[in-house]
């Protein structure tokens, strides 16, 4: 072998030795990341038991914590995103492939990508300023006005609470949606669509019955992406929640989430108990993130033996 | 070659380095409460300035973290805005603890209405934040406030959402003036379990959100009340006057107050006339004993200049002036320091 060859060779044992390692080192991050909640979380978990899931209870005077009325705020303003959000993904989406005229859609396609770039912070002054007064005459004027006797809709309109951490989320989870749905149609096959118009479909039963049906696990997998997003996201759902820790049916009470209560209150915890009991909230955040993801992916898998078709 | 000229190289640096820099530099590092931050920053900057060899390092990290770091041994000093309490003290690895006042803060209700300096009680106050008094035109605001025109709106209660040495003054305040607080909130502490409202984040997120909900009622620090321009209300003291917040009105608080040896004292609700009672000290924490020499020299020094010279930067920043007497009655305290 030449000296030049044989350089070549260790290079690329040197890369592969580096790929190895840079992939092993994330298994790790993770591995220690739990070990690290874990032990911090242990005073907490000591303390209160496995009870301090279902608690509702957060009293740093007296030093009872719990962490049920933040899986609560997390888990309602996650789901209040993806019930506006995934139809209007979804629509969306359609909109850019199918019916938007040519020149449109990559322009449209863009802005939709835009909006994912955009810091959450800002997302959240624009919630203050904007949204929050918005829902608040919306609150006062219709929803609370005709509404008023549905347990959804009781309670002084303020504006800010989980309807407007609601409502903001799903903004922020939308591109995602759109992005991912829109993959996914594209992969659709023409063929497929051909067939359809050539039995005399109309375009909305294309739609509905050639292209959505194809694209579902993935359209399934885009609305978990999110949810995953919306569970963690932070800064903005605390400027507009209200932290209030609170369990509340109302769409109009303040609330408070998992990771808002941590950013909160991490810096200034009065005690020892409390900052376990933050890293605890911290685990059970972890937990549900992973639980998602993992869930999904159990269930794309089996639904996808069971009934075979769609995209990957 | 190569790695002979990057030595080389490596060393000149280092050796510039050490010639550069100031042969008796000393590095002070401290940590704790926000609230006083501009004031001390402030004075970092200008006590650098006189002494240009002494550089102090402030994190404004929160009182509680301040306590925190400052028991644990990792500043050389902690500034907090309320007094550790005893099981605090006991539980510090460093000791012993000495508490020094170093300025003076006010806390106001700020709220959101067109009226302009509505006055308030301490019970009505209480009965507010305790979510009892609902509305703008319930009776018990309206016989402080007999020419105001109040509109029936329901009233939205903002509070602080993280552990705050502005909520130990407010509930402090609370506390000693309503039974019915006491009862149900308990004693001062930096966060406590709130019977209503909605919580924001700092000073600045309860300004924030009190400006863009009509009709919602907070507290601040006077300066944040001043600088967002919001309406804040006049506060009924001890002596029954309506007294508004101003540098003077606080200053005399801690000039009536009956200040305790060790300065651990809560000056809310201060008698005498002209008070306003919503007041508080905010302290340095550092310790009677002996650790490094050089260290121990530069921060008595340091406190002796703050104390003196340094008082005079507070007013322009919002801060009242410590009363002279107190004053001297710190240095005294500043020179038994090792």
């Amino acid at each position: 072998l030449n000296p030049f060859a044989r350089r070549f060779r260790a290079g690329d044992l040197l890369f592969r030795g580096a790929t190895a390692i840079c992939s092993g080192s994330v298994l790790l991050l993770l591995l220690l990341l739990t070990a690290m909640l874990v032990r911090g979380a242990w005073p907490a978990l000591a303390a209160h038991g496995w009870r301090f899931a279902l608690s509702p209870d957060w009293d740093p005077s007296g030093e009872h914590y719990g962490g049920l009325t933040f899986i609560y705020g997390t888990l309602y303003t996650s789901l209040i995103a993806l019930a506006i959000a995934l139809p209007l993904g979804i629509m969306t989406a359609v909109y850019l492939v199918e019916i938007a005229p040519r020149g449109l859609r990559g322009p449209l396609a863009l802005a939709v990508e835009m909006l994912a770039a955009i810091p959450s912070v800002l997302f959240g002054l624009w919630g203050i300023f904007v949204l929050v007064p918005k829902l608040r005459w919306l609150e006062a004027e219709y929803l609370g006005k005709y509404f008023g006797k549905l347990p959804l809709f009781d309670g002084p309109p303020i504006g800010i609470g989980f309807l407007a951490a609601g409502v903001l989320l799903a903004i922020m989870v939308l591109p995602l949606i759109v992005s991912v749905t829109r993959e996914v149609i594209l992969q659709v096959p023409v063929a497929q669509r051909e067939a359809a118009y050539a039995l005399g479909a109309t375009r909305w039963e294309v739609i509905r019955l050639a292209v959505l049906p194809y694209g579902w696990r993935g359209i399934f997998g885009a609305g978990m992406l999110a949810l995953a997003r919306a569970l963690g996201e932070t800064m903005a759902v605390t400027m507009v929640i209200g932290n209030t820790p609170q369990i509340k049916a109302s769409l109009f009470a303040p609330g408070y989430t998992l990771a808002s209560v941590i950013a909160n209150e991490f810096s200034e915890a009065p005690s020892d108990l409390a900052v376990a009991s933050l890293i605890s909230l911290g685990l059970i955040l972890f937990i549900l993130s992973i639980g998602v993801n993992g869930l999904a992916q159990l269930l794309l898998r089996w639904l996808g033996k069971k009934y075979g078709g769609g995209t990957r | 070659m190569y790695k002979k000229t990057a030595r080389a190289g490596l060393a000149l640096i280092l050796a510039a380095a050490a010639l550069y820099a100031p042969a008796q530099e000393v590095k002070l590092s401290g940590a704790g409460a926000t609230f006083p931050y501009p004031l001390y920053s402030k004075w970092f900057n200008e006590y650098n300035k006189l002494h240009p060899e002494i550089k102090i390092n402030y994190q404004s990290i929160g009182s509680g973290g301040g306590i925190r770091q400052f028991s644990e041994g990792t500043v050389d000093f902690g500034a907090t805005d309320g007094p550790m309490t005893d099981a605090q003290l006991a539980g510090s690895k460093v000791q012993p603890v000495r508490h020094l006042p170093m300025t003076l803060g006010a806390v106001v209700p700020i709220y959101n209405l067109p009226a302009k300096g509505l006055k308030f009680s301490g019970e009505t106050l209480a009965g507010i934040f305790l979510g009892e008094i609902k509305t703008w035109n319930d009776p018990r605001i309206a016989k402080d406030n007999p020419s105001a025109s109040l509109s029936s709106d329901s009233i939205t209660v903002v509070h602080r959402a993280d552990g705050s040495g502005t909520t130990y003054c407010f509930v402090d305040y609370l506390a000693k003036v309503s039974h019915e607080w006491k009862e149900k909130v308990g004693p001062a502490a930096t966060s406590v379990t709130w019977p209503a409202g909605l919580g924001s984040k700092g000073n600045e997120g309860v300004a924030g959100t009190v400006k863009s909900i009509p009709g919602s009622i907070g507290y601040v620090e006077l300066i944040y009340a001043t600088q967002n321009k919001i309406n804040y209300g006049a506060m009924k003291n001890a002596a029954g006057e309506f007294v508004t917040a101003d540098l003077a009105s606080v200053s005399a608080a801690a000039a009536t107050a009956k200040i305790p040896s060790d300065y651990r004292v809560s000056i809310t609700n201060a008698a005498g006339k002209g008070v306003y009672p919503i007041s508080t000290f905010t302290w340095l924490l550092v310790t009677a004993k002996a650790r490094d020499a050089k260290k121990d020299a530069t921060l008595k020094a340091f406190l002796n200049w703050a104390m003196t010279d340094g008082q005079s930067f507070a007013e322009a920043l919002g801060y009242a002036r410590l009363p002279a007497d107190l004053a001297k009655r710190e240095l005294a305290d500043i020179q038994k320091l090792p």
